[in-house]
């Protein structure tokens, strides 16, 4: 079973490289691809069963023994991650080909996106601080290329400043590993939650902020978050929408990573993390309401969602732990969606401008339910998904008797709803505007290429599904944060680990 | 020793820093380099310094003596990484010259109105994907005939005029 662990990052890899030898072919590329995500997502899903039931599985390429080698692990979070991480990545990948424009005008799309998901499985998977460092690296370099698809003045500009932001968290992250190597002697995660707790106690504290720096940059924590809402809204919508869905979770999995299983909540300033949480969301959620631009709304609510799962990791208990992974698979499916659906609004109505759309109600109803669903489930409202991580967040501060943080929570909460309603009343409500917006004369219950509407849609019952069985993801989201905050279990499976030659 | 290396680093550093905060997009982009060897250095200070990494059997001392080559191995990886990522905000920053000729960092589409701007191009690609191939399939027919012809250009300008095939580049990155 273990040997599954490597198969989520190899099989990308391998794929993109004939994807590149294939680039004659558009047919043949889609095949790869498909096959190849198919195939992860059904790897995904077998460690996901194994880990499950057997607990922490670890594997070491290159066969070294544990501290020396290169530690692959799965845990029920990285396990559940991946699963999530995985069908996402399909989904998405089957909406580009659908949509006409990237994917169709660019041969190395296929190929670039295939290594965007090696990246996030290797960050996910990977039990090494500098593979760490690899594999976001991998993840951002495929991102970079994507987010400039097309090179347009204005993608090359909020490209440029996504680079630039990017490579000097990357710098400041190498300096952290450089810090980290100089006072434990290793970079393998297990090895060093067993030997940064005989670090002196201001060591251990300048470390994990300085990760938690690093990271936060990647996760768009303000004050590190003003790069987002200006570079993910001038990409393709099915990259938006990926990037919206992984990468700054990948940030935020990192931070999780890294405070649970090397720092005691006695190293960090959670006060701290709590405050950086409230402002987070409020400025994203307030940054939100201000934007006349269906991307750019729902570029800047990631930044308040973020703030949520931040919450739960400045509470550092059981509950805002299950907490922050219930908000994390939630938010990954959820936000894909809306973004998903914001490329068939732009798609039907030929802008995301709010002031030039306008009527859609009318003119496609399908489109306004699949809007509907994945918002009210953004903003927490009950049988969908955004409920039960909401509660529990909510809940967990409250036995922590944070009754102020509780209180920023339930407001954005709220201002999250009333965001989402703007793009609501404008898009769908209002009276369609004339001159620049397709013509109402195509089928109406039509509400684009099949194979956008579909991945779409499977995503928004998705998230109603994770309001239904509620019960069983939250059971699993807590087991997994029990694992987290027993690192025992993760450093037992590492240095009991076979090898692969 | 090691306190040239810090120094070093620091100097790097400190000279990156202060070029990424230039408004010139080619500063920002040799700060960059000079802060990612900054971290290297300092990659390099955090391993143990010693003889080169060979064992010799016959010495029993040589076994603790050499120097710690992992932070080498890491800080090699890194340098890979940003010479990738350096290279491909070289090309970013031709594109964005070729552009807008100019080497400036605007202030982007943070307001309204740029990103009603931004619009404008982007509606463009989106409503109207074919015609958008279209357009493209045009421009690169555009850009090869103006390739020929400053090809030409050179070849009759070579006679006096040496450095007259310098503006002709790579074709813009699609």
């Amino acid at each position: 079973m273990t040997r599954l662990l490597p198969l989520p990052i190899l099989l990308p890899l391998i794929a993109a490289a004939l994807s590149i030898l294939t680039g004659r072919s558009r047919r043949v590329q889609r095949i790869i691809a498909l096959t190849t995500l198919t195939a992860n997502v059904a790897a995904s899903v077998a460690i996901l069963v194994a880990v499950d039931t057997e607990g922490t599985k670890a594997i070491q390429a290159g066969g070294w023994p544990a501290p020396i080698g290169i530690s692959l692990v799965a845990d029920r979070l990285s396990a559940l991650l991946l699963v999530v991480a995985t069908s996402m990545l399909l989904a998405v990948l089957v909406y580009a080909i659908g949509q006409p424009g990237a994917e169709r005008n660019h041969v190395g799309f296929q190929s670039v996106y295939l290594l965007l998901a090696a990246g996030v499985s290797a960050a996910f998977l990977t039990g090494d601080l500098f593979n760490l460092f690899v594999a976001i690296e991998m993840m951002l370099t495929a991102s970079y290329v994507l987010i400039t698809l097309g090179g347009r003045l204005d993608q090359v500009r909020a490209g440029m400043t996504y680079v630039v932001i990017s490579l000097l968290a990357s710098t400041l992250f190498m300096a952290t590993l450089a810090y980290v190597y100089a006072a434990t002697g290793t970079m393998n995660m297990a090895d060093l939650s067993q030997k940064v707790p005989e670090l002196p106690v201001g060591t251990r504290t300048a470390l994990a902020v300085m990760m938690l720096v690093v990271f936060g940059i990647k996760a768009a924590l303000v004050p590190l978050h003003f790069w987002l809402p200006d570079a993910y809204p001038t990409a393709p919508s099915p990259v938006t929408a990926i990037f919206a869905g992984l990468l700054t979770k990948v940030g935020i999995y990192a931070i999780v990573r890294t405070q649970t299983l090397l720092f005691d909540p006695g190293d960090l300033p959670l006060g701290l993390l709590l405050v950086v949480a409230a402002v987070t969301m409020v400025v994203g959620v307030v940054g939100a309401i201000a934007q006349h631009d269906v991307r750019r709304i729902l570029s800047f609510s990631i930044v308040g969602q973020i703030g949520y799962m931040i919450v739960g990791v400045g509470l550092f208990d059981l509950a805002g732990m299950t907490a922050v992974i219930l908000s994390l698979v939630h938010h990954i499916v959820v936000k894909t969606a809306l973004f998903l659906t914001g490329g068939l609004i732009e798609h039907h109505g030929g802008s995301t401008r709010l002031e030039r759309l306008g009527g859609m109600m009318r003119t496609a109803p399908v489109i306004a339910v699949l809007f509907l669903v994945p918002a009210l489930a953004l903003s927490g409202v009950p049988p969908l998904s955004g409920f039960p991580a909401k509660f529990t967040m909510m809940a967990a501060s409250v036995t922590r008797d944070e009754w102020w943080i509780l209180a920023v929570m339930i407001v954005v909460s709220v201002l999250t709803l009333i965001s989402m309603m703007k793009i609501w009343v404008n898009v769908f409500w209002a009276p369609a505007t004339e001159g620049d917006g397709v013509p109402p004369s195509r089928d109406k219950w039509s509400a684009g290429p099949a194979l956008m509407v579909v991945p779409t849609a499977l995503l928004v019952t998705a998230t109603i599904m994770i309001g239904v069985f509620a019960g069983p993801i939250s059971g699993m989201a807590e087991r997994a944060a029990a694992d987290l905050l027993d690192t025992n279990s993760y450093v037992d499976a590492v240095v009991n680990s076979e090898g692969v030659g | 020793m090691s306190i040239v290396l810090a120094a070093t680093a620091a100097a790097l550093f400190g000279v990156g820093t202060y070029l990424v905060l230039q408004r010139k997009l080619s500063r920002v982009i040799i700060g960059l380099g000079l802060l990612t060897h900054g971290a290297n250095v300092l990659m390099i200070t955090a391993g143990r310094r010693g003889d080169a990494p060979l064992i010799d059997p016959d010495d029993p001392r040589s076994a603790s003596q050499f120097a710690d080559p992992l932070p080498q191995a890491l800080a090699l990886t890194a340098i890979v990484i940003s010479f990738g990522v350096t290279a491909l905000l070289l090309a970013l920053a031709y594109r964005s010259w070729l552009l807008s000729s100019d080497d400036e960092i605007h202030d982007i589409a943070s307001s309204d109105e740029g990103a009603a701007a931004a619009e404008a191009i982007h509606l463009e690609t989106t409503q109207a994907a074919h015609a958008a191939v279209a357009a493209e399939i045009a421009a690169a027919a555009l850009d090869k005939a103006a390739e020929l012809a400053e090809a030409a250009d050179a070849g009759a300008d070579a006679d006096d005029d040496g450095g007259g095939g310098a503006h002709e580049g790579p074709e813009a990155p699609r």
